[in-house]
Formats: structure tokens, sequence, C-alpha cells
């Protein structure tokens, strides 16, 4: 057992540290840390400052502009980036379809796709939700009906996070409905929101604000080269893009970053010594939580996740509301006017989407536990 | 940053693991062992592998691996505090002449060293006022003491006529009153009246040292709470997979599976920190400030999950959690028992508390 990184991986973060807090345009890490709104313009310019210096897709393959590196080099881009207010890379780009078009398309969707994706000339949306099939995804009934060179899509996909900046969107639809069992029969089709018969429409959440949407499909023609992999494959991709999301899952740079604001606000308003029992608590769980990610990351052999994941999910959102709540707080009364509440009731979310928490503890009790 | 252990660590753990179980198969063995004076019943074998000689000989990384597994079986050895804690002191501050006199002996299971450090009224204090030492002799009142009436040497923290706090040896009878404690051990209240003392190591005022080897014991005590709250969640998870109620396996009801996972997220949750402590006290470089800081971020976790892992545990058994013939009770006791040793979860905030608002964001590899 050895407390420090190895010289290597400690050179390896220094260089991340310096990189995020001296290349990457200020205007950004300043509205991340003062919980400012993001602008789709600088979602945009983030990632292409990191994708300039081929920061910006390490987990991709090597010749498609991903990195070489250990599960814990992920681990250390991820928090450093999160600790320096640097906005990471678009997941549906980045993490999602990106890693499933490198891994399972053709070579001609990869050289199509991939370098756009990488430097988000394309903004990609994610289509998997669908009203009745939520945690349930398997449920899907969008459906894709070969029609010569194109497929039909018709249907309705709902929490298609940002869709409304959304290029293209990669999205799970059924195309044999007549499979045995509801997994199978499901295929992977890339579509571009302009075509005919798309159409987004904004869900209003309770923060008031729009980031999430219905996106629906009326006799959508999607030519058949748009499929990644082979038809009713597309489970399988799924399955693969899931495990994608686990890095950065527990989003602890961010919660550090967020605690030490928070302390920095207190001290300020003069409430320090009222706040402090509780600011330990939350330092001491994200420290177990950091240490816990840093276990994941040194103990992940190659690319199958590790089984305290779940606990990374869980632990991970329940920390970042824990965080968002302290800020709520120490806004006293002027929480019913201030952003804070509104962040606030937004982190809802957090312990809902990529599996709920409730999801994570089945896992943990299935896979793990064996109940 | 590495968490594994070496093939060498696991033989250790290896060896420990199958003498303690074979020693306590059962927890009907543990309960018989306490039943009866002094209330454990595997310390020679423990000193023949060589297990009370690790503080002397191998490092924190080494007496955290067996008192891990020491916590599995909650054997009632007093490992932590005769060894880690008290024979830790005289190894750090003794003359040579009385690490020679003791030390051997120690490791040797021959010599039960006992530190009294707790005083009646006072909350986890390195610093002494209750037992003060003045012209070669102790008076006051120390209590509890873990095992005193068993011990062959106490070690006794004292108030020096100068100010400051010594540590003073003393060997043979004291007036000891004993009384069982909530997990099945002893405890006892010892009183000094003019008892010759000799003190132990240079003199002079000896808190900084005490602190040191109170920190050290606490990372091992959080070990010794994590092979507990490990077992706990094992039984709990075999109950739930095999009591039937209402037709079914209790691991049927969703809502008890969840509450089972939610043991577990703690339990790694805490492993980790614990973990890292030992890490950090293993570390030749560490100051006494981040091993306190460690000591008592690994505290703060054994307190919370401990609680959570041991109490849930009773609750997810109904009815049979709550006898003393059942195991599961007895892990939860054993757990609130560590957790006022090494203090609890608000002596542990209030620590941390002091320094909190001195860094940025806490980098527990910085």
């Amino acid at each position: 057992m050895r407390l420090q990184l190895s010289a290597e991986d400690q050179a390896f973060r220094e260089e991340m540290r310096e990189f995020f807090t001296t290349q990457v345009p200020q205007d950004i890490r300043d509205t991340m840390i003062n919980h400012g709104e993001i602008t789709r313009d600088q979602i945009v310019r983030s990632q292409q400052a990191l994708n300039a210096a081929g920061l910006a897709v390490p987990g991709w393959p090597v010749e498609w502009g991903g990195k070489d590196w250990t599960q814990l080099q992920r681990h250390i881009w991820h928090e450093e980036m999160q600790l320096a207010g640097v906005i990471p890379p678009l997941a549906f780009n980045a993490s999602m379809v990106g890693p499933v078009i490198a891994t399972f398309g053709s070579q001609e969707i990869k050289e199509r796709f991939l370098p756009a994706t990488a430097n988000l000339d394309i903004w990609w949306s994610q289509g998997f939700s669908e009203p009745d099939a939520g945690s349930d995804l398997a449920s899907l009934r969008t459906t894709a009906v070969r029609d010569g060179d194109h497929y039909v899509v018709n249907g309705q996909k709902t929490w298609t996070t940002l869709g409304q900046y959304g290029d293209w969107i990669f999205c799970l639809v059924r195309t044999d409905p007549d499979a045995p069992k509801k997994q199978m029969g499901i295929s992977f089709l890339l579509i571009d929101m302009k075509t005919e018969g798309l159409t987004v429409r904004p869900i209003e959440l309770i923060d008031g604000g729009h980031e999430v949407n219905e996106v629906f499909f009326d006799n959508v023609r999607v030519p058949v080269e748009n499929l990644v992999g082979e038809e009713n494959k597309g489970w399988t991709y799924a399955k693969f893009l899931l495990g994608n999301e686990r890095v950065g899952i527990a989003q602890v740079g961010a919660s550090q970053r967020n605690l030490a604001t928070a302390k920095d606000k207190a001290k300020q308003m003069g409430v320090f010594d009222q706040y402090k029992s509780r600011i330990v608590d939350l330092e001491n769980q994200l420290n177990a939580l950091e240490l816990t990610a840093l276990r994941v990351a040194a103990g992940s052999s190659g690319d199958k996740p590790h089984p305290a994941s779940s606990v990374l999910k869980i632990k991970g959102s329940q920390l970042t509301q824990a965080v968002s709540d302290l800020f709520v707080d120490l806004e006293g009364p002027a929480a019913i006017t201030s952003r804070e509440t509104r962040i606030f009731l937004n982190n809802r979310k957090v312990s809902i989407y990529g599996g709920s928490n409730e999801i994570q503890r089945q896992i943990i009790a299935g896979t793990i536990l064996g109940l | 940053m590495d968490f594994t252990i070496d093939s060498e660590q696991k033989a250790l753990v290896k060896a420990v693991r199958g003498l303690i179980t074979n020693v306590y198969e059962s927890s009907e063995a543990r309960r018989e062992a306490t039943a009866t004076d002094p209330g454990f019943t595997a310390w020679e074998k423990l000193a023949e592998m060589g297990v009370l000689s690790l503080p002397f000989e191998a490092t924190p990384v080494e007496v955290s691996l067996a008192a891990e597994e020491l916590g599995k079986v909650i054997a009632p050895e007093p490992f932590v505090e005769a060894i880690v804690l008290a024979g830790g002191l005289i190894d750090a501050l003794g003359t040579d002449e009385q690490k020679k006199q003791y030390l051997d002996a120690v490791a040797g299971g021959e010599i039960l060293p006992i530190l009294a450090w707790m005083e009646p009224g006072r909350r986890w204090s390195a610093d002494a006022s209750a037992v003060t030492f003045a012209d070669g002799v102790l008076n006051g009142v120390k209590a509890p003491v873990v095992q005193a009436e068993r011990a062959d040497l106490l070690l006794v923290t004292a108030a020096l006529p100068e100010g400051g706090t010594g540590v003073f040896l003393v060997e043979g009878a004291t007036a000891v009153e004993t009384t069982i404690t909530n997990d099945g051990g002893r405890a006892a209240t010892v009183t000094f009246g003019d008892t010759p003392a000799v003190q132990l190591g240079e003199g002079g005022d000896q808190t900084a040292a005490i602190e040191i080897a109170l920190n050290r014991a606490r990372i091992a005590y959080a070990h010794e709470a994590l092979g507990a709250m490990e077992t706990a969640l094992t039984t709990t998870v075999g109950y739930l997979k095999t009591r039937k109620q209402f037709g079914v396996t209790l691991n049927t009801f969703q809502a008890l599976n969840h509450r089972a996972a939610d043991m577990y997220v703690a339990l790694e949750l805490a492993r980790s920190t614990i973990m890292w402590a030992t890490i950090v006290a293993a570390d030749e470089d560490t100051t006494p400030e981040q091993l306190a800081t460690a000591a008592s971020h690994s505290a703060l976790q054994v307190s919370v999950a401990g609680s959570h892992i041991g109490l849930d545990s009773i609750q997810l058994h109904g009815g049979i959690g709550m006898t003393a013939e059942y195991s599961v009770g007895h892990y939860a006791s054993r757990l609130i028992a560590i957790q006022h040793l090494i203090g609890d979860a608000d002596f542990h905030r209030a620590r941390l508390a002091a320094t909190v608002g001195d860094h940025d964001v806490f980098d527990p590899i910085g």
C-alpha cells in the first residue's frame, strides 16, 4: 500500500492542472465556479480548447484521438478538470455516441462522424428514454421500418437533455417488433435533427429552466447507412454506452470545488463557525468518496466496470445534492430569490438519471450481495 | 496510490484468520470466552504466531490487517489496547532499558500492559488532570481502564507538578473495581492512593507522544470496526437469503434489499477512508498533524458507518437480532464500544473543525 501517486501519475496530475487552469478560457471557468448560466457557446469553446490539446476524448481508441491512459489517469484528468471549473466534454459526444461509433461503426461512418464529434462540430443528443420506458429502457416503442434505402421512424423520445441545441440525435429504435425478447429487435440509429417530421418540444422543469425536451418522430426518413453496427443489435451497443458513463460518475471534483467555494462564502458572511460541523461532515464524506473513486480507478482492469461503481453513483449524487443544499442554506432568507435554490432543485435529477439510485441499489443487492 | 497488499501481507491475513476463526468458531465460542475471566482465550496463540509483536517489528499496515481479522470475529482480545496502544507507547517513549525490560515480554504474551488514560467526566483528552504525580507517587482516579484487573503493567498518564502530562509505570496490585462492558469485555475504575510509580522514558511533558499513540490506536481500532462491519453485513445478507416469512425468503422484499445495499455503500466508503488512514500512518513523512487528521477522518467514518451497519443489522434480522444467542447484536455492541473508545462522531468533527478553514480543497494524497 502506498500513499502518494507514482512519480509518473503525479507529473501527469500537475500537467493536467497546469493545462486546465491556464489554457481554458477564463470566462468559462469563472461562470462554472460562480454557478452562472452556461451557454451553448461556452460548452463548444471549452470542448474545442480541450480537443485542440488532444484532451477531449481520452477514452476513445487512439487512432480517433483517444489516449492510452490508465483508468487512474482518466480519473485524474476528470477530477482536475472539474476542480479547475472546466466544462467537461459534452457527454453525449465524448462518452456516449463517440465510443459506440468508434467500436461498432463501419469505417465510413467513423470517418464521417468521429472527428466532428470530438470537436463538437456536431452536437449530439441522446434518444433513449421514452414516456413509458425510463429505467425500463428495453420497453421502448419508437419504431423504424425499412422502406428501400431508408428507415421510417415513428414514435417519441423524452428527457432529451439540451436537445434544443442538437444537430444529430442517436436513437434506440425497434426494428423487429416480433423478437422473442424485448431486448432483441432494437437498433442504434443516427438521425439528423433537421430531417422533416422530427420536432423538438421543450419541457419546463421545477427550477424554471429548459434543459430537457421531448422529441417526436412522424414518418422521419433515415438513410440506412446511418445504422450503427448491425440491425437488431442495438441493445448490445446501448449497454456498452451505459458502461462508459461511469467515468467521473461521482462528480467528486465538482463537489470538492463547490464545498471550497461554500467555505469561502460562509467566511465572508461571518457564519463559518455556525456551519463548521456540517462542512466537516461533508468534507469527510467527500474524502471517502474521492478515496473510493481512486480505489475503483486503480482497481479497474480493462474496460470492465468495477462492481463498486454503483457506490460512486449513489454517494456521488447524494453529495452533489448535499453540497448544493448547503449553498441554499447559506443564502438565508435570500434563498427564495436565489439562483442557488434553482440549482438545488435542478440537482434533484442527479439521483434519477444515469440509472436512478434505486436502480443502483438493485444492482448492488443483486450483483454484489447476491440478494 | 496503491490500496493493494503484497503476498507476505496476504499470508499474514490468512494465518491470523485461520487462528482466530479456529478459536472463535462461532459467536457461542466468543460468549463462552467472555463469560469467564479474563474474557479472552487466544492470547497465547496470537503471541506464538507473532501477532503481538507486529507494532514493534512491522508497519501499521500489518497491525491494521491483524486488527481487521480480529474485528471480523469480534475477538475479545485487547490487541489494540494492550499491544498497539500501551505497547506502542513503551516503544515510543521508553528508555532503552525499559524497552528491553518489557517489550519482548509484551510481544511474548507474558506481560499484559494497559494504558490508563481516560478519566471520569472527561472526553478522550490526551492530557491528564484527574491523576497527579508528585514525589514518586500517583494519586487520583482513572476510568474506564480496559482490562485493568488482568493487566500486569499499568501505564498511567498523570499531571506533572511543573505542568504537562507524563506517563508512569505501575506494576502489581492497585485498587481496581471491574465492570463488564457493554460488549462483554472488562473495564475498571482504578484508584491511586500514594501509589509508587516509575516514570516512562526521559520525563517532561509527553502529551504529544500520547496523542500520536492514541491516533495510531484509533486507526487500528477503525480496522477492527471495519472487520466487524463486514461480518455484520455478510451475516445480514445471509439471513435475508434464507429466512422465510409469508412463504418467501426475505430477499423477495425490495425494501429490505435496498437497506442492505445502503449498508454496503457505507461499508465501502468507510473502508476507503480507513485503509487510507493506515497508509498515512505507515508513511514515514507523515506529520503528527496529518496523522491526527487521518485518525479523525477514519474515526468519523467508524462512528457513522458503524452505527448504521451495526444497528440496521439488528433491524433487518428482526427479533432474533435482539437475542444474546445470535451474533449480530454482539457486533452492534462492539461497534458502539469502539466508537466510544476512539472518540465519537462529535468529538472528531470538532477536532477536524479546528483546521477545516485552513485549506481550500482537502486532498488526501497531496
